[in-house]
């Protein structure tokens, strides 16, 4: 391993930038002339606009403009679409409901947008949306997951009369029903996966700039896909062809899945610039992120698990009811269904499986991926299932997951997923011995002298990232594939840039795919650029989401520098009289086998640039590759999560005092980065077990809209995580890497909730449990000792 | 329109401004110094913490008037020429960061911190100090690392 190479921990090349303020966002991009967005938004959940009168603010001194859903309409602006068809059980197409970006004729949530004001500052914008009069009829409103598909709720969209927009299901019914009734006990649980708001601090932004003189446009946006946004604005919403629209998504801050939607503000940017002849921007403010950016999670489950006489699991059925909001966002569809059910075997040889699940409208913003996307979920289900079961069976929790664990490889689940290669065993000895799982008796009885309830919860999640074999995911209704594409650009001094369709916005890609380059060509890591998140740079990609970027995107990259290297070689045939087959590569330099002639890699690359020593009808001049790879199959990390906790049942306040995560995701680029998604992950995780959720009351108003309704994890309520690995290579990719940036936000609510319920000794406690939850669940318990 | 005046980053800058005009947006929009970052409207996130005379403030909920004749240092402001302050250069050491949109703020912060409680922090001080600021990124681990090892080289430096 050389200092920059794979595996090293080397700090990284893009903070900089961070660290003095020279960051590059997408609200601190101005450009000439430009004019500000403001949206009116409706402030009902449901109702029918039944007028809209803009003239007070078109008045307003500084307006340029107010466009409704009738400007969008006449441009004939096409909806914002849903780009992964679920089909139902009976074989019938999801009911998608229109989604124009600007509202027409009714509204479906609250934030959902009604108009837009365009005007010289953003405080003029701000002040005049306020003057467009809506004239609204308030109709009931849906927003309760379990209540949404329930006869006579309101109904969200005519195209789905029962507000259900698919009844889908995986796995064999009629095997899992024999299981169960083999079966010598069942474990059922009732679980509700709360509703996130994703929350990355930088809120959402655009900037729309058209060029009249080309008849092209540029929109900067918070993307983490912005040949997606290309795609999607192109295609389907027609707001220009792909090459007349440049779409660039320069420093991100954070994502978590919600920038990977196509939402209306930057549609109605990128139009609306056309229209008034000036660039717009808008930026979200964070109650507009909180209304309008796609939430995650929100199901409501009941989930049974049937085991036999010994304690081997024989079947697993979950019946889910998830909320889709008012209007199928980008991914929607698939988060519920193929990113969930597929993930219901955990890591666990489990014969049969069989899950339903309805995907329903509701009058609350729309939910698709958040960080783990349906893995999450599925995590969730799986591992309080395992942790109750083993408590009823009076079983040792790790020792019943031991027993059940999958061991031979590949492993072929009843849900599609073929499971390539891991060693959970290990991750879990490894896991048990670094939390010192073996004297937790000793530490709970001191917690019980102070009056304290200590608990322990495991979690041994699986999730599916490298996302995803083209091919496969084709057959399941997505609309695009999951390749990635690279192109390495060798430069005549031996400098190189590498342009990616992959999309860093905190993960670290300057660094991490430098590295694999360093690596692989011996050269500096100083001398190595990665371009990304521009179109006009990157021909095409598919972006960064489900952990695939270093799987799929860094893949793309290796196809590429592989072809390099076998140009390159043909160059030092010429230059060094060999035949090709006889030069070796080997530390930035090509030799001749057997001899001391050598070129290092800068001058052989000056070389396939002068061409001088070769025929350029032979051999084409230059050094440049460009590559486009297609996985052969997801990755599986694997791991143990373990939380121990104290809670105080005078208070209800609990303090997590122990956190061990051990993870096996396949080779390391860069291992200090790889702790640091694990890091935040774990936090996400904790912050869904313990403090947030999105809530909305009866009308469909959200009542946590604000940093001061919605707990966000803070230091204070964290601690240090110890993070270990394990590695088993994914089989599957040349890295032998599986993904990581998923990992914690997936292992983390369960190991929490199992550990509290084991402090509680009962399995009722919400999430997120709260202090006030918790006090009612340890005053539960009390009643439930005192009554035996 | 108002005039306003006040050193920033030992620069003079007079403008004359909207009365609303927060000092965030003077800074980011009429100074265009964009290192400071918005990243909420309830005062919660401390994305835009500057020093306003020594002491760290959230510039979203500050007016600029407020800020007349005030002494303001941003992030643009806390490394002398090409040398990072001991703190910024702990935050890179210590992967102190993910996105960067909390980190101008967290430094600011940071900074701050140690000069009111001294440079011998313990992960406790930290955390609970850190109470006005919101990283989703990093789960704070690496932060709460980077303040403690930033702490220790500014007191090296100071030495
Ligand atoms: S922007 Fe100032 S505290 Fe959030
Ligand atoms: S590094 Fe992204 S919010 Fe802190």
């Amino acid at each position: 391993m050389t200092e920059t190479g794979i595996g090293a921990s080397v700090r990284r090349k893009e903070d900089f930038r961070f660290i003095t303020g020279k960051g590059r966002y997408t609200d601190d991009i101005n450009r000439p002339g430009q004019t500000y967005a403001c949206f009116v938004r409706s402030p009902h959940a449901h109702a029918t606009i039944d007028g809209i009168d803009a003239s007070a603010a078109l008045k307003t001194k500084g307006v340029l403009a107010v466009f409704t859903g009738d400007d969008i309409a006449a441009d004939k602006v096409g909806g914002l679409i849903c780009g992964w068809m679920i089909h139902s059980k009976d074989g019938s197409p999801m009911k998608a409901g229109a989604h124009p970006a600007l509202a027409q004729g009714k509204v479906r949530y609250v934030g959902d947008h009604v108009a837009v004001v365009i005007a010289e500052t953003w405080a003029i914008a701000r002040d005049a949306a306020e003057k467009v009069l809506v004239h609204y009829t308030v109709l009931p409103a849906n927003a309760d997951t379990a209540a949404a598909a329930k006869p006579g709720a309101p109904v969200v969209h005519d195209v789905a009369p029962d507000n259900v927009v698919y009844d889908w299901s995986l796995g064999d019914k009629g095997a899992t029903d024999a299981a169960f009734a083999r079966a010598k006990h069942v474990t059922t649980l009732e679980i509700v996966n709360n509703r996130l708001v994703p929350n990355p601090m930088e809120p959402r932004s655009a900037v729309g700039d058209y060029d009249e003189g080309n008849e092209s446009f540029t929109l900067y946006t918070t993307s983490q896909n912005p040949h997606v946004a290309r795609l999607v604005l192109s295609a389907f919403i027609g707001i220009a062809p792909e090459h007349k629209l440049r779409v660039i998504a320069p420093d991100v801050g954070g994502g978590f899945g919600s920038k990977i939607f196509i939402y209306a503000e930057e549609t109605i940017c990128v139009w609306a610039a056309k229209k008034v002849r000036r660039p717009v921007k808008w930026t979200s403010d964070r109650s507009e992120a909180f209304l309008s950016d796609a939430h995650g999670r929100d199901h409501v489950t009941h989930a049974q698990l049937a085991t036999d006489e010994t304690g081997k699991i024989l079947g697993l059925r979950v019946k889910t009811t998830a909320n889709l909001g008012a209007y199928l966002s980008t991914f929607s569809s698939c988060v519920p269904t193929y990113l969930y059910a597929p993930l219901l075997s955990g890591q666990y040889d489990i014969p049969a499986i069989y899950a339903e699940v309805d995907g329903v409208y509701t009058n609350t913003a729309p939910v698709d991926a958040y960080r783990g996307a349906g893995r999450p979920e599925a995590t969730f289900v799986v591992e309080r299932l395992m942790e109750v079961a083993a408590r009823e069976l009076g079983r040792d929790p790790a020792e019943f997951r031991r027993q059940n664990f999958v061991t031979q490889f590949p492993h072929q689940t009843p849900v599609i997923m073929c499971y390539d290669g891991g060693d959970y065993p290990r991750a879990l000895d490894r896991a048990l011995e670094l939390a010192d799982y073996a004297n937790i008796g000793k530490r709970k009885a001191e917690s019980a002298r102070k009056g304290l309830l200590r608990g322990v919860g495991i979690s041994a999640y699986i999730e599916a990232c490298g996302i995803a074999p083209s091919a496969a995911v084709g057959s399941l209704g997505a609309g695009v594939g999951l390749w990635e594409s690279a192109e390495v650009r060798v430069n005549p001094v031996g400098t190189v840039e590498v342009l990616t369709g992959s999309h860093a916005h905190g993960q670290g890609h300057e660094t991490t795919f430098a590295q694999l380059v360093s690596d692989r060509l011996g050269i500096s890591i100083d001398n190595v650029s990665i371009v990304h998140g521009d179109t006009d740079k990157v021909q095409m990609g598919m972006g960064t989401y489900g952990s695939r970027s270093g799987a799929v995107g860094m893949s793309a990259i290796v196809k590429a520098l592989d072809k390099i290297e076998a140009k390159a070689k043909k160059v030092a045939g010429h230059v060094l009289e060999a035949s090709p087959d006889d030069i070796e590569f080997k530390n930035g330099k090509f030799s001749v086998k057997g001899t001391d002639k050598e070129i290092d890699f800068a001058s052989l690359a000056l070389q396939a640039y002068i061409a001088h020593k070769f025929s350029g009808q032979e051999l084409e001049p230059g050094l440049k590759e460009g590559a486009f790879y297609d996985p052969t199959n997801f990755t599986f990390p694997a791991g143990v999560h373990i939380c121990e906790l104290e809670i105080d049942p005078q208070t209800g306040v609990v303090a997590i005092d122990k956190w061990t995560a051990v993870d096996d995701f396949g080779n390391l680029i860069n291992p200090m980065i790889v702790e640091g998604q694990v890091h935040g992950g774990i936090a996400q995780g904790i912050g869904q077990a313990l403090f947030e959720g999105a809530v909305y009351d009866k009308a469909g108003q959200l009542l946590t809209a604000s940093y001061m309704d919605y707990q966000m994890p803070r230091a204070g309520d964290l601690l240090s995580y110890e993070v270990a690995v394990t590695n088993t290579p994914c089989p599957s990719n040349p890295l032998g890497i599986k993904g990581c940036g998923e990992a914690g936000a997936i292992a983390a609510p369960p190991a929490v909730v199992n550990a509290l319920t084991d402090a509680l000794g009962h399995e009722d406690v919400p999430m997120p449990a709260t202090p006030q939850a918790l006090w009612r669940a340890a005053q539960r318990a009390v009643t439930k000792a005192a009554a035996q | 329109m108002t005039a306003v005046s006040m050193m920033v980053n030992g620069q003079h800058v007079s403008a004359e401004i909207d009365p609303r005009t927060l000092l965030v947006q003077f800074l980011r929009e009429h100074l265009r110094l964009t290192g400071t970052h918005v990243g909420c409207d309830t005062s919660q996130c401390g994305c835009c913490v500057v020093h306003v005379n020594g002491d760290a403030i959230k510039s979203c909920t500050t007016l600029a008037l407020t800020c007349d004749g005030a002494e303001v240092t941003t992030i643009e402001g806390l490394a002398k020429g090409d040398v990072l302050h001991p703190m910024q250069a702990a935050f890179r050491e210590n992967h102190g960061l993910q996105c960067g949109f909390c980190t101008p703020g967290m430094i600011m912060t940071a900074v701050e911190l140690v000069n009111r409680k001294g440079t011998n922090l313990d992960e406790h001080t930290i955390r609970e100090e850190l109470e006005g600021n919101l990283c989703r990124c990093t789960g704070y681990h690496n932060i709460v690392k980077a303040i403690g090892a930033g702490a220790q080289a500014m007191a090296s430096a100071a030495e």
